[in-house]
Formats: structure tokens, sequence, C-alpha cells
């Protein structure tokens, strides 16, 4: 195996609009290695969300290398993209993101079904997450029924039912209070410890505190890249 | 590749319970399409069906002329009060003679009679016929005896059920004299009740078999002749019109039933010759079929038409449901991309979410279709129970008959329905952008 999560090298990202472009990211590069944990900061308009969009592999970037597993992925197909945020990413998302129509279960198991996972080891696999982050008791409860700090546990537990590569949060204490911001960043950190590779993208210094690298971005640039403490 | 057809049927139906109302609404249009082409057409096929059932108990084989009263021509003399007209003895013998494919001609003569007995008296059909017809029109005895070879020229009797009615209401006829004008006839059996059989196209008139009285033909032209006098309106003087008629129908059956049209023709040309009036009318079953046949299949076609159209409207519902549902859930279309679903998953889910939606609309509209016959009967007896008259009889004869087609062709359309609408929803669905559906509020 790699020991590589992934690698992005020069990463360009401009939008063209109205004969107006904007240089979202102009030439990010950095590694993580399995197993990391990082914190990306940066003022409003740094290129945040556009990095995350392009590790999501939501999105391509406009120049550059995206090496996940050794593979490319920069100028792949929306099928293949798709193929590989189901199989090796994993996303939380700052407004918890729970389909409404599903209860816990149901909710964690969506990625495995674009896979084609269904059946009784998926769903045993479901429970068991649910259990790990502490909802073993809510399994057949809906969205709705839930906290917050509830939801994006649920949330969290669906972003590691595929085994990812790596876990990528965006805000995704933004909507907690601090009690709760607490405990699912306690939860990041024991998956951490387990091995889990997470990337956060974060505006509080607290929440960065708790990873073990910081990446801060500016103008679409990395200005810092420092392991904490 | 089941399972997963399942599991997305079930989140299909999962999605559509977050809006019941929504969802029930627009299902009703279609509900309402696959159930109305199903009565509609059961109805259809139930009148054709009975108007089947009568044109071929007049017989596939058979060419049917009738004689009728012929119009009002300008040569005709106003004083004279006997019109004279119609098929002739010498028709039947003609016919019997000249035409060599034909199996047997029965002759007919029928007319209004007033039969008597003490002060009870029966306004009848007097038929004067032979002894095939009993068989010829279906009829059955229920006391004594048909008519026989042996009986013509005599004075003997059959009554129909509601003809027996009247004149011996305690008592049974067989074997009683009654009057036929000023003569004693000797009642020697009576027949069962039969059902009227409704007038088919305006070319035969119906017939209440129910009120006749059967002698044999021989006999009715001996001793009651062709002339009947009848009293019309009131005032003074000589109010009396009379009609002369030798033979009301004769009924001509061939060998093969691909004889049949040229019989007919061949008929119409021999009577020509000898007829100055079209005071005769040649019926073929047969063509009277065919053209019940016709015009079922215009009824079926244009409720087809119909059926679309509402299927169409009903449609044009859904797949507005269907935009709507995908603007309110770009979030959740967004979370799903972001999870893996390719663009064909969210076109397969979302496809599937207006098939659902219009296969379960179609198959309740299927499930209420079935149920036409006990509907429609209860219908029928809840009218009736309120005001008996209210219904018109042929309402009452009518059993609603479903063709399997209507049903496989409706939940069909159903179907096709929610594929045709469906794809532009769930296209327009998957071809969102996943960070601008991620971000939509
Ligand atoms: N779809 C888009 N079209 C045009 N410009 C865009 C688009 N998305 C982002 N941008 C621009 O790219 C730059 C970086 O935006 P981005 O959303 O990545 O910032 P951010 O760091 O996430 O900020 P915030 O902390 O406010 O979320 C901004 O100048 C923004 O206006
Ligand atoms: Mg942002």
């Amino acid at each position: 195996m790699d020991q590589y999560a992934f690698r992005v090298e020069n990463l360009h990202r401009t939008y063209y609009m109205k004969g107006e472009t904007v240089h979202a990211l102009r030439g990010v590069s950095f590694d993580v290695r399995n197993g990391e944990y990082i914190a990306i900061m940066g003022p409003s308009g740094s290129g945040k969300s556009t990095l995350l969009n392009v590790l999501g592999c939501l999105d391509r970037p406009t120049q550059g290398k995206y090496l996940l597993a050794g593979q490319d992925v920069a100028q792949i197909n929306d099928y293949q993209l798709s193929r590989i945020r189901g199989q090796r990413i994993g996303f939380v998302f700052q407004s918890y993101n729970l389909l409404q129509q599903l209860n816990v279960v149901e909710n964690i198991k969506v990625p495995l079904q674009y896979q084609g996972l269904i059946g009784r080891d998926a769903n045993a696999k479901c429970r068991e997450l649910a259990e790990l982050v502490g909802l073993g008791s809510r399994l057949y409860h809906r969205p709705t029924e839930l906290s917050g700090g509830q939801q994006q546990r649920v949330a969290i537990a669906r972003s590691l039912v595929n085994d990812p590569y790596f876990v990528l949060a965006d805000e995704a204490t933004g909507n907690l209070d601090s009690k709760t911001t607490e405990e699912v960043l306690d939860l990041f950190e024991s998956l951490n410890q387990n091995g889990k590779t997470i990337v956060m993208i974060t505006h509080e210094d607290e929440v960065a505190e708790r990873a073990k690298r910081v990446i801060r971005l500016r103008d679409g640039m990395i200005e810092s890249d420092e392991l904490n403490r | 590749m089941i399972a997963q057809f399942f599991q997305t049927v079930d989140l299909g139906i999962k999605s559509l319970l977050v809006q019941k109302m929504r969802a029930g609404l627009a299902a009703l249009g279609i509900f309402i399409g696959t159930s109305t082409v199903i009565w509609l057409v059961a109805m259809g096929e139930g009148v054709s069906y009975r108007a089947q059932q009568q044109i071929l108990e007049l017989g596939a084989k058979n060419v049917i002329v009738r004689t009728k009263q012929p119009n009002e021509g300008s040569e005709e003399d106003a004083s004279s009060r006997v019109k004279t007209y119609g098929l002739l003895r010498a028709d039947y013998r003609r016919i019997v003679e000249n035409i060599p494919n034909i199996r047997r001609a029965i002759p007919m003569r029928e007319l209004k009679f007033e039969l008597r007995l003490d002060d009870r008296t029966a306004d009848t059909k007097l038929v004067g016929c032979t002894e095939e017809y009993l068989e010829l029109n279906r009829l059955e005895i229920a006391r004594g005896r048909w008519l026989a070879n042996r009986d013509r020229g005599e004075k003997v009797i059959v009554l129909a059920a509601e003809t027996a009615r009247r004149l011996f209401p305690y008592e049974n006829p067989i074997g009683r004299a009654i009057w036929v004008g000023s003569e004693f006839y000797t009642v020697i059996g009576q027949t069962k009740d039969r059902t009227a059989s409704a007038a088919i196209g305006g070319s035969l008139d119906s017939r209440d078999y129910n009120l006749d009285a059967y002698i044999p033909i021989k006999t009715l032209r001996q001793r009651v002749g062709d002339l009947v006098m009848k009293r019309v309106g009131g005032g003074r003087g000589f109010n009396f019109v009379g009609e002369d008629v030798e033979l009301s129908q004769i009924t001509v059956e061939v060998n093969r039933i691909e004889e049949v049209d040229e019989t007919a023709q061949i008929i119409e040309t021999l009577l020509k010759k000898f007829h100055e009036e079209e005071d005769y009318a040649v019926v073929v079953p047969r063509e009277l079929l065919r053209q019940a046949e016709r015009t079922r299949t215009m009824f079926n076609v244009l409720l087809v038409v119909i059926a679309g159209i509402s299927l169409l409207v009903g449609g044009i519902g859904i797949m507005n449901i269907m935009l709507a549902t995908v603007t309110e859930r770009t979030r959740e279309i967004g979370v799903r991309r972001a999870l893996g679903a390719a663009r064909s998953d969210i076109i397969g889910q979302f496809l599937t979410e207006t098939v659902v939606l219009t296969a379960s609309g179609g198959l309740a509209g299927v499930l209420f279709g079935l149920s036409v016959g006990p509907i429609f009967r209860f219908i029928k007896q809840a009218v009736t129970a309120i005001s008996p008259d209210a219904l018109p009889p042929i309402v009452h004869q009518l059993e609603p008959r479903i063709a399997l087609w209507s049903v496989l062709l409706s939940l069909g359309i159903s179907l096709g329905v929610g594929v045709l609408f469906g794809v532009y929803p769930a296209r327009k669905a998957a071809y969102l952008d996943p960070i601008e559906a991620l971000r939509h509020e």
C-alpha cells in the first residue's frame, strides 16, 4: 500500500464568469500520509471550500495533479469521479445532510447502496458503526428525532461505512454548541487514533488545535503548513 | 440486481410517503384515467355483447325477409282504406323453387289479435307458423306440446306464458277451448317465459314473445284470412282501416355461412321483379354482426383516444409534481452525489419514484375498474330502489364485461406515462452540479 492517503501537486482552480476570472486556487501542493489528522484554515474567500471540492472529487482542478493512492484523478469523467467518491472518500458536512426519509441505519447505508453492497453484512456493519458513534439505542430513529450532535454522529458513521482512504469534514462542528463540538472532536480523535486519515476544514482555532497538522490558505495559496505543538 | 431493484423501489415509496397528500393527488389523475378506460370499455363490451347475442339468435346462416309497410307513396289512394302490401305466398314459393342452396325457408304471418275466454281477453300477437318456428326462435315448451305436422289446418293453439296467464290465471289451459275471433280453438301447449330481444340497429323491431299465440299457418290463412281490420280514432262514420298482408316474414336458412350474402342478393333480385314498391326488407344477421363489430371497434378506438388524453393530462400532472420534488430535494441529490451516486443512479431513483407513483395509481385504477360488475349492479339496485322507473330498460339489461386488453392497456399506459414523464425531471436531477446542489438551501 501507498503510504500516502493522497497527494496534490500545483493545483489550480480558476472560475470564469462573465468575462471575469477568479483564481480560487493557484498552485497548492501538499501530501497527506495515512493516519494524519489535518485542519485546513484560512480567511473567508481563501479557497478552502474550493480545495475541499477538488479533494472530494466533486470538482476537477483547472490544472495540476491529484494523486489518490498513486492514481491521478484530476481529469477523469463524471462517472469515475462518482465511483471514487463512493469508494474512497468519506464526507462530513457542516449541516449534517442526513436524508430525512431514512432512519439512522438506512442513512449510514446510503454509500454502500451505490456500490451495490446491500444485504445482511451491510446492515450489520451499519449497526456496528451506529454503536461506535454512540447511537446503538437510536438505530431506527429518523433524523428529525435526533439532536444536532447526534445527527452529526450519524453523518460521521456514514462517512466511515465505505472504509474510505480519508474523511473530509467541512466545518463539521460549525453548527454545534461547544459541548457537542467537544464530543464530536473526541470522536474524530479516537477515529484518528484507530488509523483514520482526517482532513477537516475549520474557522475555529479550538477545532484546529485538536488536529496534528494545520495548513493555512490565503488567496488560493498555502500560507503555512505546520505540525501542531 | 433484484435486491438493488427492491431497494430502489423501497426508497421511491419512502420518498413519496414524505408528501402523502401530494403523491396521492398526483396518482389520482392516473387512477381516474385507468379506471375510466376499464369501466367504459366494459360497458361498451357489455352492450356489444348483448347485441351480438341477439344477432346470433337470429341465426348467422339466416337471411330474414320481412314485410314492411311501404313509404306513404304519392300514388297511395287516400280513400282506399285497405292497404295491400308485403310478402306473398307466391314469393315464398319462388324462393323455395328458384334458389338452389337453401336448407329451408320458413314462412310466418303475425297480426294483432284479441283472444277471448268468457270475460277475459288478451291482446296478443297471433302468429301463424310452421313446426320449425319453435326451434328457430329458441322457444321452449312449458306445458303440453308444440304444433305438429298433423295440426295443419286444425283449430289448435299454443299460448305464450303471459297470454296464458291473462286467459287462465288459475287453471291449466291445456285442453281448454278459447275464442279466436268467432271460432273455438283448443289449447294444446304453453311456452316458457322468454326475454324480449331488443331492436337491433333499427333493422328489426324489438320482439316480445310473451304475449304471443301460435296457430298453424294454414289454419290462419283458411280461417282468419289475410285481411285484418282495425278501428282507428273515434268520431262518426266508418272508422276502420285494413291491412291485407299474406306473409309477415320468411326466414331462409342456407347450408353454409359463406353463402349468406349471395343468397340475400339473389332473394333481393328475385323479389324486386315482383314488387313495385319496397314493401319488404332483406335482413342479413351476419351483416348486422359485422356492423356491430365495426361500431364496437370505433367505440373502442374513441375510448382509447379519450383515455390517452386523460392519461396525458395525468402524466403532465405527474411531471409537474416530480419537477417540484426535484427542486425541493436538490440538497438530497447533492448529498447522494457526494456519497457516490452516479448520474445514472439519480436517474434511476427519480424514474423509479415516478413509475411507482403512476403504477400505484394505475394499479388502484385497475382494481377499481375490475370491480365494475359489483359496483354497477349495486348502483342499479340502489337507483331502482329509490325510483323504480328511473333507469331505461337497456341499462337494466346491461352487464359490463371487462376486456382483458383494456386492463393490460391501461396498466401499460400508466407505466409508460411514468417513464415518459419521469425522464425529464430525473435527467434534470441527475445533471445538477453536485457542488451547487449541496449548497442549495
Ligand atoms: N462557483 C463559483 N464561481 C465563481 N467563483 C467562485 C465559485 N466558487 C467560489 N468562487 C470564488 O473562489 C474564491 C474562493 O472561494 P471559496 O468558497 O473556496 O472560499 P472559502 O475559503 O471556502 O471561504 P468561506 O470561508 O467564506 O467559506 C472566492 O473568491 C469565491 O468568490
Ligand atoms: Mg467555504
